[in-house]
């Protein structure tokens, strides 16, 4: 699990997270994760092929809801924090990509 | 002659579930709203703001799983979906990509090439995005939040399907068993069922699947045949052609026939998918699925096959009474009370569907009860009221439920059936008319119908045209 | 200077028994922090008119009997990752700075109803990312034993506003050990209780399953007082849980006879400063002078901790945080050719350099290559640190160990060197991956007169236990004279 990371790879993990970062900003990033996918490889020391993964810490049963109506209308209390609003939508650069 | 090819065909079915409220607030789900009304901050991905499942979407999952014959996941739980797009309030959907709800089931449906069972995959539950408006001028779109959360659960067919009859019989099959439930409408029209084509061809006896494509904005049946009937020959052209598919989402445009690619929303496909931690496990336990399972309805299929066997009606009547479960029903207790399904049926298909398609009103919408409208069939088979006044009963009671027996009591609308008063009426229609009689003497039959309407007419429609006829005829004999 | 020197509790006493008003209590930290704000900035907003406002209201229902809870007429502050209504939360980030949230988060909902004055919002680090509360944009919060030092982080704000008495306890949120530490820097008391026990509803989330809101406070009466205000099953959190056991204040005194307390010999290794293991032992001494009975014991994956932590916090990040992208509040870019170079611009300009790497190393965990390798290994050896916790606590009723291997570094010094500051957490991140109760309280200072901190660990459920033991200990220990008394003078510099 060690290793380099690829310039691609630092290309590609961007794109999924939607940043733009700089030359400087990419190889800081390049170089801290190299040292902490390093660091993270000491968990290959421990088997955990028999192990489950625990992604929820206490499980006492389902938590649910009753499908009843309790939230009154809040769109104009929601829509004063966005930067653009027209016609009470929320406006945004195109969408459309055909 | 070119090569024989063979198609491939998957199906992804999104439907929206019939709950009041979303599936992880209590928003209310309604149409037609102002945009960015039915919202909070849950969501609209606020932050801070968390999700709780709504029980009824899952009930309404279960449902539809026992009705298709899958399994139910006993352990399942939510993961996120990691994606950009400004119709995803927080970039990531909630959905089940590790342990769906439903698995392994399946449907038999009946073409004219015979039974075929068609293998379900998988269905999950989720949450859906809200609605993006694009204006081309301004380079601008305008997000509306209001469907934002409301539950869908997506259902994943096997690659069984090798044309597009084949396809619309299970996409029938589906509606139908997912109506009856009451868990949908399934609508394709407004989105509230939204089928996506996964195609492929491959030389016909080939082992290995063709590359496929997929198909969006599939809005009907009709434009779900043109779009199978436009991407086989698309790919079969191609491969003729010695060209090569490239799997893509493609959108289909109905008006022009033709299918266009999707750009890639920019990305890569990766979507991250984790459990949501924001949620806990979702445990559903023996006994609740056998609540569920006691509570299902007599599905289509079967029902159609014992009214066959139970009433004396047409086919074509079983078919189209059976289409909705409550109209079904609703037949089926009417007919018992009054002792005459084919008037029963009558009264359904051609009265009540019409009322119903012009006021643009679901079956489970009706005002007036089965006991009712049997006593209105038993009002004109015993002849108490004649069938136009049965129509205007009913009229009534289709605006607002009420007992028809009384309703003609209280309003005089019975047939008048003492002769001397109908002879009475005869006499001062022919001495009123003498032109027309001279006419009707002369051989123009025709006259018949205005004597008949100006009788009616006298009694206040409360006649029996064919007694008044008759009447009329003995009547007419004798001359002026 | 003597109403600064009350604790939360005994000023609610006073105000109750009409010898201090609300008032009177509100401007004197609101003195304080304008005479020391310009040193330390603790806070990022003060919230001046609405607290006197508010201090007027409750005192007005404190005369008619309406309130008369543990809390009623203290000022208190709130990390500003926890969102208060119509009162700007911004995550000490670019990206939130204009964030006006429509609702309270049910912790700040419970504490309002207790009758609490709310002074503004504490400085942390940018979405509470960090160790020392330099990664805020909005400037870094000083340590007020020195001001050359962090305060830690991330709650760093909270911590420090409560050592310098710019307000009387305050809330934090606590990923990773983000109040503990702080407290131990900053010579306070600071709590995270159980997993599930406050609601997370209104917390901006980085580490989903792994944080908590609780406390930071001046002593352990404080810090039960204030953590029973804020528990409460809430439905609006699915992860909430109802907690029977929470009259905290009602129980904190009892014998600790015959406890046994578990020492981890791993959390006495490699890297803890002779200072702190001399004072953190000698602390266990006082609790054994109690009747309690100390033991060693082997904890041997606690080294296993910070990479299971850091995979699994970065990657619930990356996914937390996802939905701050300039369509519906917050931060959006200027200028912009698209749609997703407005999600690449604003996230670019609207997140620093600490959030960003955070977001890259999940993003890369998450992917669909790493998935299995980093990921869904973390979930496993999770799974394994929870089993050897609770293990140990079939034997022993709270675990001992220092907070931090040091006392607080100088500014500047940890984010030249990242790793180092990651692990320094090594002692309070086993507990968020386990959802263990923790706290942390002052044991002593180094010989630079920086606090020392002592941690008490409890078995899940078992917050009480863990107040109990501290309380029995701050008894013994005597008072810990706050840095207000010790450095007056050097605040006038």
């Amino acid at each position: 699990m060690t290793g380099r990371i690829s310039n691609e790879t630092i290309e590609y993990v961007a794109i999924l997270a939607k940043l733009e970062l700089t030359r400087e900003e990419k190889a800081k990033v390049q170089g801290e994760m190299e040292k902490m996918l390093d660091y993270f490889s000491k968990l290959d020391e421990l088997d955990t092929s028999m192990i489950d993964p625990m992604p929820h810490l206490f499980d006492f049963g389902n938590v649910f809801r009753e499908d009843q109506i309790e939230n009154q209308q809040k769109g104009e209390e929601i829509l004063k924090n966005a930067p653009k609003v027209k016609d009470k939508m929320i406006h945004v650069p195109e969408t459309i990509e055909e | 002659m070119g090569k024989k090819y063979e198609t491939v065909i998957g199906l992804e079915v999104h439907v929206e579930l019939s709950t009041k409220t979303k599936i992880f607030c209590s928003c209310p789900i309604s149409f037609g709203e102002e945009p960015n009304s039915n919202i909070c901050p849950v969501c609209t991905g606020m932050p801070g703001s968390l999700p709780v499942l709504n029980k009824k979407a899952v009930e309404y999952a279960i449902a539809v799983g026992l009705g298709t014959g899958c399994s139910i996941t006993q352990y399942s739980q939510f993961d996120r979906k990691n994606y950009f797009y400004p119709d995803n309030p927080q970039n990531y959907q909630i959905t089940q990509l590790y342990m769906p709800i439903c698995t392994k089931g399946a449907l038999e449906i009946e073409t004219k090439s015979g039974v075929k069972n068609i293998s379900i995959r998988e269905i999950h539950l989720e949450e859906d995005a809200g609605k993006l408006f694009h204006d081309q001028e301004t380079s601008s779109s305008f997000v509306d939040y209001n469907r934002s959360g409301i539950p869908l659960i997506e259902i994943v067919t096997e690659p069984d399907m090798e044309n597009e009859e084949e396809v619309i019989a299970f996409i029938k099959k589906l509606k139908s068993i997912i109506q009856y439930l009451g868990a949908s409408d399934c609508k394709l029209q407004e989105g509230s069922m939204r089928v996506d084509v996964n195609l492929s061809v491959r030389e016909a006896g080939a082992k290995a699947l063709g590359v496929r494509t997929e198909m969006k904005n599939l809005n009907s049946l009709k434009a779900i045949t043109r779009a199978i009937e436009g991407e086989r020959k698309r790919q079969e052209k191609i491969l003729r052609d010695g060209g090569e598919i490239i799997q893509k989402t493609r959108r289909w445009d109905d008006e022009k026939g033709l299918s266009f690619a999707m750009r890639g929303k920019e990305d890569v496909k990766d979507y991250r998918y984790f459990p949501d931690p924001d949620l806990i496990p979702l445990r559903i336990s023996n006994q609740w699925i056998e609540e569920i399972k006691a509570s299902q309805p007599e599905f289509r299929t079967k029902k159609i096959a014992r009214f066959k066997k139970e009433y004396d009606i047409p086919d074509y009547d079983i078919e189209l009474l059976t289409e909705s479960n409550y109209m079904a029903e609703f037949f089926e207790k009417t007919a018992n009370l009054c002792g005459n399904p084919k008037k029963a049926a009558n009264w359904l298909m051609v009265e009540t569907m019409r009322l119903l398609k012009e006021k643009g009103i679901e079956p489970k919408e009706l005002k007036y009860s089965p006991e009712n409208l049997a006593k209105l069939i038993g009002l004109v088979d015993k002849k108490v009221i004649n069938g136009d006044k049965a129509k205007e009963v009913f009229h009534h009671m289709f605006e607002q439920n009420m007992d028809p027996e009384k309703y003609v009591e209280e309003n005089g609308l019975r047939a008048v059936r003492d002769e001397r008063i109908l002879k009475k009426a005869v006499e001062e229609v022919i001495a009123g008319n003498p032109k027309s009689v001279e006419d009707f003497l002369r051989g123009k039959e025709k006259v018949m119908g205005f004597f008949v309407g100006q009788t009616m007419k006298a009694l206040k429609g409360r006649g029996d045209p064919e007694i008044i006829t008759q009447l009329l005829k003995e009547r007419l004999k004798e001359g002026l | 200077m003597e109403l600064l020197n009350l604790t939360a509790v005994q000023l609610s006493a006073k105000i109750k028994a009409k010898e201090v008003t609300v008032a009177e209590a509100l401007d004197a930290v609101l003195e304080q922090i304008e005479k020391l704000e310009r040193d330390i900035h603790s806070y990022v907003t003060i919230d001046w008119e609405r607290a006197k406002k508010s201090a007027e209201e409750v005192q007005k229902k404190i005369n008619k009997g309406e309130l008369n809870g543990l809390l009623a007429g203290v000022p208190i502050a709130v990390k500003d990752n926890i969102c208060t209504k119509d009162l700007l939360t911004t995550c000490s980030s670019k990206m939130l700075e204009n964030f006006l949230p429509s609702y309270s988060a049910q912790a700040v909902e419970n504490l309002k109803k207790e009758g609490v004055v709310i002074i503004g919002k504490t400085n942390m680090d940018e979405f509470a990312m960090g160790s020392t509360t330099e990664t805020s944009a909005f400037g870094v919060t000083k340590n007020p034993w020195n001001k050359e030092h962090v305060p830690g982080g991330s709650s760093g704000g909270s911590a420090a506003a409560v050592a310098a008495a710019q307000c009387y306890c305050a809330l934090g949120s606590d990923t990773g050990g983000s109040i503990r530490q702080p407290a131990s820097y900053c010579g306070i008391v600071g709590m995270k209780p159980t997993y599930g026990t406050v609601s997370r509803y209104g917390l901006i989330a980085y580490g989903s399953s792994l944080e908590q809101i609780g406390p930071l406070c001046k002593d352990v009466t404080d810090c039960a007082a204030v953590l029973e205000g804020i528990t409460s099953y809430d439905k609006k959190d699915s992860t909430s849980i109802l907690r029977k056991d929470r009259e905290f204040i009602k129980d904190l005194k009892v014998s600790i006879k015959g406890w046994k307390i578990g020492i981890p010999k791993d959390y006495f290794g490699e890297g803890l400063s002779e200072e702190v293991r001399k004072a953190v032992l000698g602390a266990a001494k006082e609790l054994e002078k109690r009747g309690a009975r100390l033991e060693e014991f082997d904890l041997k994956h606690v080294s296993y901790a910070i990479p299971a932590y850091y995979i699994l916090a970065c990657a619930e990040a990356s996914s937390n945080l996802g939905r701050f992208d300039g369509v519906k509040y917050g931060y959006r870019a200027e200028e912009f050719h698209g749609l997703h170079q407005m999600y690449k611009k604003t996230r670019s300009q609207g997140f620093g350099m600490e959030v960003k790497k955070r977001i890259m190393l999940g993003t890369f965990a998450l992917s669909e290559a790493y998935y299995e390798a980093y990921y869904l290994k973390a979930l496993k050896v999770r799974a394994l640190i929870k089993e050897e916790l609770c293990k140990a606590f079939e034997k022993y009723d709270i675990l001992l160990g220092p907070t931090t291997p040091n006392t607080a570094p100088k500014l500047g010094d940890s984010l030249s060197h990242p790793m180092n500051m990651y692990l320094g957490d090594i002692y309070t991140i086993a507990l968020n991956l386990a959802g263990l109760p923790g706290i942390s309280l002052p044991c002593g200072k180094d010989k630079g007169g920086l606090p020392i901190g002592l941690q008490l660990i409890g078995d899940c459920f078992m917050d009480k236990k863990v107040m109990q033991a501290a309380y029995a200990y701050e008894e013994e220990r005597g008072r810990f004279i706050p840095c207000i008394d010790e450095k007056l003078e050097s605040w006038h510099s």
